[in-house]
């Protein structure tokens, strides 16, 4: 995304608040073609920001982009003075976007970069924990991470000694281990963490608790009371047993941990009466995940939410398609974490709340309660 | 243009930048011979000044002037400043123009002012491995070394000379001598900049006055006159990348309204903030054509003693660089050789100089560029 002159057309970067071609004031951000040449690079060896200093040595280029602005950029240990470079914005451990050249061709390797480390959060080499594995997504989740290289995967499991369907996908594996954990049960989220608190690197929390129904016809708080017992309660457990020590090791040598994601309905964003309380659930659990995005970012820790539609599972047996692939969930939290974003939408349910969200909300609301 | 006058620079200094620019007031007054009351105009520059600028400093310092401006243009201060003072004082908007540029050094200031120094600087070059003034510099000197075949050996040439010219100078904060292979063999800081392309940040102030030559000669002050002058911004936006600054836009006019030539002066005092600017500086300001920089080090004597001298204080690779102050060096340093009052870094017979200015490296390139020619009275 580069700004772009409504009125002549031209890219202007960084951002501004006149066109320097024509002045104009109108300047929309839009997606730029991502092309342009490395025009000079240096090494910084002895950079003035701690962060930098530590390390050293970085090092970064000027691009001249094709479609016309010159970028100072991270860059890939693979980009050459004078060769095509593609460059995209990429979350830095701030939080800030900056500017990432690549080569134009896939090198070997190319996403085992040191540099593109610092800005994603690949699973590859890295331990993570999935919260839930009894649910088909935490499952899924599991296989997909293994798959992108992920050097340990725990796997937590309310009371395992009782049975549950795919278990023998997660026991006995290599790298695959399951601990005891009840989100929802602050002594189970504590006693984990002392145990592995200190080896998380990635949380997925695939935490999933859904009920039918709305306000008027159900009797009583006690479903609403679990709902938010195990969503909101269950993240503010696992928040609290597992956040302190990620925040602390957000820059622990090559085991740093990196991440944080959240499986959210995409109906935090608008309620859907059908599962409105399970919705509120839902919008309650977001409202956090921006406390806690911002509570782990001095430790350069990413809080990744994916917003689903209803996923192909028995508690939305009785709602009609399109409905989202549990595995479908899973490679989006891989690809999800490979590219260090902050949001994805998966799915076309929710994709298409998110067009319609930012069209007319007011339409949305009005069109959900059917 | 009189009086001028240097704050001996600290490496860090506990006292804040209005106290050296205080410091440099005083000196004026006393130097000049005037009282404070007569100064009727006021130029300030300085980078840490925290949030005041050159109203708060008249209640500061006790000044009551007609005539005022703070100039936040880094490099590039002093030839504006004199340029401002001057069309004032010729328009009797004023008649004794104090132009000061000061700045402290606390430890972490240089870092703050990197972290804050622009909008476009904190957006789109900090976060980018936060090499500050350096890795900028190194871009553009590693473009221009490769695309006109300049060695290190070449840009070395430019720091070994005025190293050995800052050691006559007490109050240079390089003390020891620096050989090109000392420069050569010089940590990397960031490719290809090495250790003795930066300058050092420190606490200085540095000041001059400016008045018509009438309330000089009333005043029984030496002074040197204006020759020309020429200041351009943001100039030539079309290069990829800096090989040029904008001298080049005007270098004609600065020579033709002077009505001198570049053989005819006796010192030149370039914005050395990283040799290889100096370099550009000796192609745009019309002492060899673009290219030949590097030959023209080679084939030059830039010492005090040589047949170019050239930043006869040490610049501010050996001077040391009092933020803002860093603007004024050169062009102080000239005034004092033309008023043949330079002391140990004394030109024989120096008549006619120039100075110049760059600065706000703001994104890419540097945008401000400035410089003056100016005779002594013996011209």
């Amino acid at each position: 995304m580069l700004q772009r002159c409504v009125a002549c057309g031209a890219f202007a970067y960084p951002a501004r608040e006149a066109c320097p071609a024509c002045l104009s004031g109108s300047l929309a951000f839009v997606d730029a073609p991502r092309r342009g040449a490395l025009l000079a690079e240096t090494t910084a060896r002895v950079p003035s920001d701690v962060y930098f200093r530590e390390r050293a040595p970085w090092r970064i280029g000027l691009v001249k982009m094709d479609c016309g602005p010159t970028m100072v950029a991270h860059l890939h240990a693979d980009c050459v003075e004078g060769a095509p470079v593609l460059v995209s914005f990429q979350l830095d451990k701030g939080g800030q976007a900056v500017a990432f050249a690549r080569p134009e061709g896939e090198t070997p390797n190319m996403a085992d970069d040191r540099q593109w480390r610092e800005m994603t959060a690949d699973p590859k080499f890295r331990r993570v924990l999935v919260t839930n594995g009894r649910s088909l997504i935490g499952q899924e989740a599991v296989a997909a991470l293994k798959a992108a290289g992920a050097k340990t995967v725990f796997v937590g499991v309310a009371e395992p000694w009782r049975p549950f369907a795919g278990e023998q996908l997660l026991r006995g594996q290599q790298g695959i281990e399951v601990v005891t954990l009840d989100a929802a049960d602050e002594k189970s989220a504590t006693d984990l963490a002392a145990d592995i608190g200190g080896k998380v690197d990635i949380l997925v929390n695939t935490t999933e608790y859904v009920r039918p129904g709305g306000l008027l016809d159900r009797r009583g708080t006690s479903i609403a009371r679990d709902e938010i017992d195990q969503a909101y309660l269950g993240f503010i457990n696992l928040a609290q047993a597992f956040g302190p020590a990620m925040r602390m090791r957000g820059a622990d040598g090559a085991n740093s941990s990196a991440a944080w994601v959240n499986i959210l309905s995409v109906h935090a964003l608008a309620n859907w009466p059908a599962f409105g309380a399970y919705s509120a659930s839902q919008a309650a659990c977001l409202s956090l995940s921006h406390c806690l995005r911002a509570e782990l970012r001095p430790g350069g820790v990413k809080v990744l939410n994916l917003f689903t539609g209803p996923v192909d599972n028995e508690w939305f047996q009785t709602v009609p398609p399109p409905k989202v692939a549990p595995r479908a969930v899973a490679q989006a939290i891989v690809s999800g974490l490979r590219g260090g974003l902050e949001e994805m939408y998966v799915g076309d349910v929710a994709e298409e709340i998110r067009q319609r969200l930012a069209a007319n909300p007011k339409a949305v609301e009005r069109e959900l309660d059917k | 243009m009189a009086a001028p006058v240097t704050i001996p620079y600290a490496r860090y200094s506990i006292e804040s930048a209005q106290w050296w620019i205080g410091r440099a007031l005083s000196a004026l007054v006393a130097r000049a011979g005037i009282k404070a009351s007569d100064i009727d105009g006021l130029c300030v520059s300085s980078f840490t000044m925290g949030t005041d600028s050159g109203i708060g400093l008249t209640q500061h310092f006790g000044l009551c002037v007609r005539w005022l401006d703070t100039i936040p243009l880094g490099g590039a201060s002093a030839i504006a400043a004199l340029r401002k003072a001057a069309r004032a004082v010729q328009a009797h908007d004023a008649d004794i123009v104090a132009c000061v540029a000061g700045d402290t050094n606390h430890v972490d200031s240089f870092r703050l002012t990197l972290e804050n120094f622009s909008r476009f600087n904190q957006d789109a070059v900090y976060p980018y491995g936060a090499g500050g003034a350096n890795a900028s510099f190194a871009l553009i000197a590693r473009n221009y070394m490769r695309t006109y075949g300049v060695t290190r050996e070449d840009v070395g040439r430019i720091a070994v000379a005025q190293r050995a010219n800052a050691l006559r100078n007490p109050h240079a904060l390089m003390k020891t001598p620096l050989t090109i292979e000392q420069y050569l063999a010089a940590r990397p800081i960031s490719d290809p900049i090495h250790l003795f392309d930066c300058v050092m940040p420190c606490a200085g102030a540095e000041a001059f006055l400016v008045m018509r030559d009438e309330t000089a000669a009333s005043l029984g002050l030496p002074a040197a006159r204006l020759l020309s002058t020429i200041e351009r911004h943001n100039a030539f936006a079309d290069d990829p990348m800096q090989v040029r600054g904008g001298w080049a836009m005007d270098v004609g006019e600065l020579y033709a309204m002077a009505g001198v030539k570049p053989d005819d002066l006796d010192i030149v005092q370039t914005y050395d903030d990283y040799p290889v600017i100096t370099m550009m500086q000796f192609e745009d300001l019309g002492f060899c054509n673009k290219g030949e920089g590097a030959a023209f080090v080679r084939q030059h004597d830039l010492t005090v003693d040589g047949d170019f001298p050239h930043n006869t204080s040490g610049g501010q690779l050996s001077a040391g660089q009092a933020g803002a102050a860093g603007a004024y060096l050169g062009l102080v340093e000239g005034l004092r050789q033309v008023l043949g009052e330079a002391g140990p870094t004394q030109v024989k017979d120096a008549k006619l100089g120039l100075a110049s200015g760059f600065g706000m490296i703001n994104y890419d390139r540097g945008l401000a560029s400035g410089a003056v020619i100016f005779a002594g009275p013996a011209r």
